[in-house]
């Protein structure tokens, strides 16, 4: 158990060296951070200061190093266009990024994997096609304009619930959260719908497919054989077999739905780390996007190595060297 | 045979595939029976629709496939039109199923010893813990050394023929009368086949249980079976003691796919072979199925279907055997 | 040709397609989304690009069955007086023209990338898949935003503007690929030890004319259907990038364009600004994918 922890740690380190990599690359080469750090008017003399200063003149593989060392302790310097430190924007923003992360894979989740199991068990009737062509609509419906009609309909037309923020926060330490305030669950409720409609239908048509790939199989066809109730059959044998494709799609849909947050935050004007991104984009505030990407990159990375585990819970033909093995 | 009722008995089974070019035909007119104790064999090409067969008998058949017509009754009552809920609980308690591959038919996802015991528990009343201890017994019947230690193990800790050692334990757990073994030797190592078949053989008889052996092997056939019926293109052929069959063939396509057995004990130059291939169920011939291919086909063949004729020591599906046709042309 | 015909009137596909009301109703919406976002510059009542017709006092007018609707302005127009059904139409020209071209560009870097690590194998292979690992957990808008975050960045604001249609195109595309080179790859291992291809290389057929002719039609099927798949996932996307404001330039805009540009006027009550180009997104991206779903069953019989 132990020893495949570390190896998915191990398998995983590559994926993060190669995005610090990039992320350095576009803090150094990308734009000119001397030139937007200085403004207007400098001297020369200014300027080679300010280069020793942020140790431009180092080579390559010392600045990724002082890089790596910074992004480790959570140092990625000022935000070009704030002119803030980066790693006090993201701890700011992070808290309401993830909550309406948390509340969307949630409900995408409980409602999604039921469905899936439903249209895949009983694909025959009239209920799971209804629930398949819904899901196909769902599938072809941006996020931003599941918003925009959500904002419509319950915020212009009917005038029930908020369009815009988080509502009212309360601060725990340096956490603010928005799950305690009535005000603060009304804001949550359109974004986090916006943001788990498309998941769910996703994760809904995944499950689904996955149900009818382990129907077909031949210990399903022989635990029918041996006379087990429907119910053993399809929720013992069927379900759990499904669960090891789900889980990883379950793992992807999460990392998809961090990044989908960043157009809910913008349709919302949700204050995550999602708006910060694409604020930061469209000034090319470099600082900011390569925390983002290496923060996210960092949140998938510890998503895959749960889903690895889950795996090895799942899954008995992984936990190798128990029992006496193969005759 | 006669006087007493036959534990199975199938009686103008046909079973329809409805596909976009039409209706085929799978299964048409197929009867046989079962004794108890007794071991049927089944043989016949690829596609003869012997597999097929054993489905229906256990109610699975693959959508969007049907029983058409006929009836399959076992001890007397009809299964073939139950409820899914009442067959279920026919299904593992009367009638268990062996199949093809055993890297396949166990769930990868929980140890033998908790399939062997959900088998039980449903079907027998008993408690959990009692079915662990008759798991342990099975498995060691079925010949798995050290069961009580190998019942917590999962089915990919175990090689092939172990596995289906494991199989044949999950048919027979709930004490069947009947089993329907299809091609249960078929996916493993010949050194192993042999070892299955003899288990399989002892275990039927050591129970009283009944057989409907399905295979393409005539020789796993003339080791077990009693009796054998042979089957071609959804139809039975000819059926009879394994001896007679075996031996002094009635009909002619038995006669062919004897022929083209290689025998063990003397050399022959050449091995007889059929010409042509079995026809593919959408284009099955008129009359008897098997007339284009027939070496003694006549008029007769090509326009009515034979039913099955008293033949010997066997029964025939073949205008030779009918009446006043045999003196003619046997 | 007129036997091309005749087998294709008589597959299974034809057959499959005309046992579907529901796929040939996306045929045929998906056709005049094509049709008419090919021939705009025709078919469109007005010039929504011509600044010289255009005229504030026509700003604002709400759909024409409205009371004060206008008949010349069937959809209404936006807040700068232009026709929203003219834009929409130039608009549909943009995203398809964006969603096709990714679409392109992304089928074929991964099918040849695809070919390449089946049939070679080795350390490219082990390379290729990796990469494809790495890309595939991100998911693919991010890798889009990401490249058209770093091209604006490096570039001048003139000069991004003027290739913004292509950085996006290549931002899509790059973000697709890896899908098309795992499954070609998948397929070309599989028939790459088929005895044809074996047979070809023993007879000294090249390995490009081999993967070109005996693997890569093998390979087709399904990738026509992830390519369909995926041209509405690339649409979606290009109107999610403009509608985040990083997409295609606002000289041109695109469906997720005007719906940014509506969505500004949303509690104003100008609602038709931004929800009419919503429902030709939808239409369009909508119809694809029953096409695609169609497609990939009528393809692969033992889903069904």
């Amino acid at each position: 158990m132990f020893a495949f922890i570390i190896s998915r740690i191990l398998q995983a380190l590559p994926v993060m060296l190669t995005v610090a990599l990039i992320s350095f690359a576009m803090f150094a080469y990308v734009g000119d951070p001397v030139a937007i750090m200085l403004g207007q008017d400098f001297t020369e003399a200014q300027r080679q200061a300010l280069v020793k200063d942020l140790g431009l003149d180092q080579p390559f593989w010392v600045q990724f190093a002082t890089f790596l060392g910074n992004a480790v302790q959570g140092e990625f310097g000022l935000s070009y266009r704030l002119s803030r430190p980066v790693a006090d924007l993201i701890a700011e923003r992070a808290p309401a990024t993830l909550e309406l992360a948390l509340t969307a894979a949630i409900l995408a989740l409980l409602i999604g994997v039921p469905l899936g199991v439903y249209t895949g068990l009983y694909r025959n009737s009239w209920l799971s096609r209804f629930f398949l062509t819904f899901s196909l609509v769902g599938v072809s419906l941006p996020t931003f304009l599941i918003g925009i009609l959500l904002i419509l309909v319950f915020a212009v037309w009917l005038g029930v619930l908020p369009s815009f923020g988080r509502g009212d926060t309360v601060k725990l330490g340096w956490w603010s959260t928005g799950f305690l305030t009535w005000t603060g669950i009304k804001a949550l409720v359109l974004p986090s719908i916006t943001l788990g409609l498309f998941q769910l239908t996703l994760i809904m048509r995944l499950v689904r497919a996955e149900m009818l790939e382990v129907l077909r199989a031949d210990y399903i066809k022989f635990a029918r054989a041996r006379g087990l109730p429907n119910r053993a059959v399809h929720f013992g044998h069927a379900l759990k077999n499904t669960l090891v494709p789900v889980i990883t799609i379950v793992g992807l849909q999460l990392g998809a739905i961090i990044a989908f947050a960043i157009v809910t935050e913008t349709v919302f004007q949700w204050p995550g780390m999602g708006l910060l991104f694409i604020q930061s984009v469209n000034q090319a505030d470099i600082p900011v996007m390569a925390a983002y990407l290496l923060l996210i990159s960092a949140l998938f990375v510890t998503i895959n190595l749960i889903v690895d585990l889950l795996y090895y819970a799942v899954d008995p033909r992984l936990r190798i060297g128990r029992g006496q093995g193969a005759h | 045979m006669s006087g007493q009722n036959p534990l199975l008995e199938v009686r103008h089974l046909r079973v329809e595939f409805p596909t976009r070019r039409g209706t085929l035909v799978a299964l048409d007119d197929v009867s046989f029976t079962i004794s108890a104790g007794e071991v049927l064999g089944v043989v016949g090409e690829s596609g003869a629709g012997k597999s097929m067969t054993g489905a229906a008998i256990i109610g699975l058949l693959e959508p969007p496939g049907r029983i058409a017509g006929g009836e399959i009754r076992l001890d007397g009552k009809r299964i073939d039109n139950l409820r899914y809920e009442d067959m279920r609980r026919i299904r593992g308690k009367d009638i268990g199923a062996i199949f093809q591959d055993p890297l396949t038919t166990l769930n990868p996802l929980y140890t033998v010893g908790r399939q062997l015991a959900e088998t039980m528990t449903t079907h027998l009343p008993i408690t959990p813990a009692d079915a662990r201890k008759r798991a342990i017994g099975w498995l060691d019947l079925v010949g798995i050394p050290a069961a009580a230690q190998r019942i917590d193990s999962y089915p990919h800790e175990f090689s092939g023929g172990m596995r289906q050692r494991v199989v044949i334990a999950l048919a027979l757990c709930a004490e069947p009368r009947l089993i329907v073994a299809d091609e249960p030797t078929t996916a493993l190592d010949v050194s192993i086949q042999a070892q299955i078949i003899a288990l399989l053989k002892s275990l039927a008889r050591e129970k009283g249980t009944a057989m409907m052996l399905v295979t393409h092997d005539m020789g796993v056939i003339a080791e077990t079976a009693d009796r054998v019926a042979v089957m071609y293109a959804g139809r039975v052929a000819e059926i009879g003691p394994v001896r007679n069959v075996v031996k002094q063939a009635s009909h002619p396509y038995t006669v062919g796919l004897m022929g083209s057995i290689p025998p063990l004990d003397r050399r022959v130059e050449r091995l007889a072979q059929i010409d042509g291939a079995m026809p593919r169920l959408s284009a099955i011939p008129q009359g008897c199925a098997y007339n284009p291919r027939c070496p003694k086909a006549f008029a007769r063949c090509s326009q009515d279907r034979p039913d099955l004729l008293p033949a010997g020591a066997t029964q025939a599906a073949c205008w030779l055997y009918a009446e006043g046709e045999g003196a003619h042309h046997g | 040709m007129a036997a091309t015909l005749r087998r294709f009137f008589d597959s299974d596909l034809w057959w499959s397609f005309t046992r579907s009301p529901i796929t040939m109703l996306s045929a045929v919406v998906a056709l005049i989304c094509i049709l008419g976002a090919l021939f705009a510059p025709w078919l469109a009542p007005h010039n929504p690009f011509d600044l010289a017709s255009l005229n504030l006092l026509d700003a604002f007018k709400p759909p024409s069955w409205t009371e004060e609707g206008e008949r010349a302005y069937l959809l209404g127009t936006d807040d700068q007086g232009r026709d929203v059904l003219s834009a929409i139409m130039y608009g549909a020209r943009v995203s398809l023209l964006v969603g096709l071209s990714a679409t392109l560009f992304a089928t074929t870097l991964g099918v040849t990338l695809g070919l390449l690590a089946g049939y070679l194998g080795g350390k490219l292979d082990a390379l290729l898949m990796r990469i494809c690992d790495v890309q595939l957990t991100f998911p693919s808008i991010l890798v889009a935003l990401l490249i058209d975050g770093v091209v604006r960045a490096a570039l001048p604001r003139d000069v991004h503007d003027k290739i913004a249609l292509f950085v996006v195109i290549f931002a899509i595309g790059i973000s697709e690929w890896p899908k098309f080179a795992r499954t070609v790859r998948g397929s070309t291992m599989v028939e790459r030890n088929k005895e044809y291809v074996q047979a070809a290389r023993v007879i000294g057929v090249s390995p490009p004319r081999i993967m070109l002719s005996h693997v890569l039609p093998n390979v087709m099927g399904p990738v026509l259907v992830i390519a369909t798949l995926n041209l509405g996932l690339a649409i979606l996307s290009e109107a999610t990038l403009s509608f985040l404001g990083v997409g295609v330039p606002a000289t041109q805009p695109s469906l997720g364009t005007l719906i940014r540009i509506g969505n500004d006027f949303l509690f104003s009550g100008e609602w038709w600004i931004t929800i009419f180009p919503g429902i030709a997104l939808i239409a369009m991206v909508l119809s694809v994918n029953l096409l695609g779903d169609w497609l990939r069953d009528a393809l692969n019989p033992k889903l069904r």
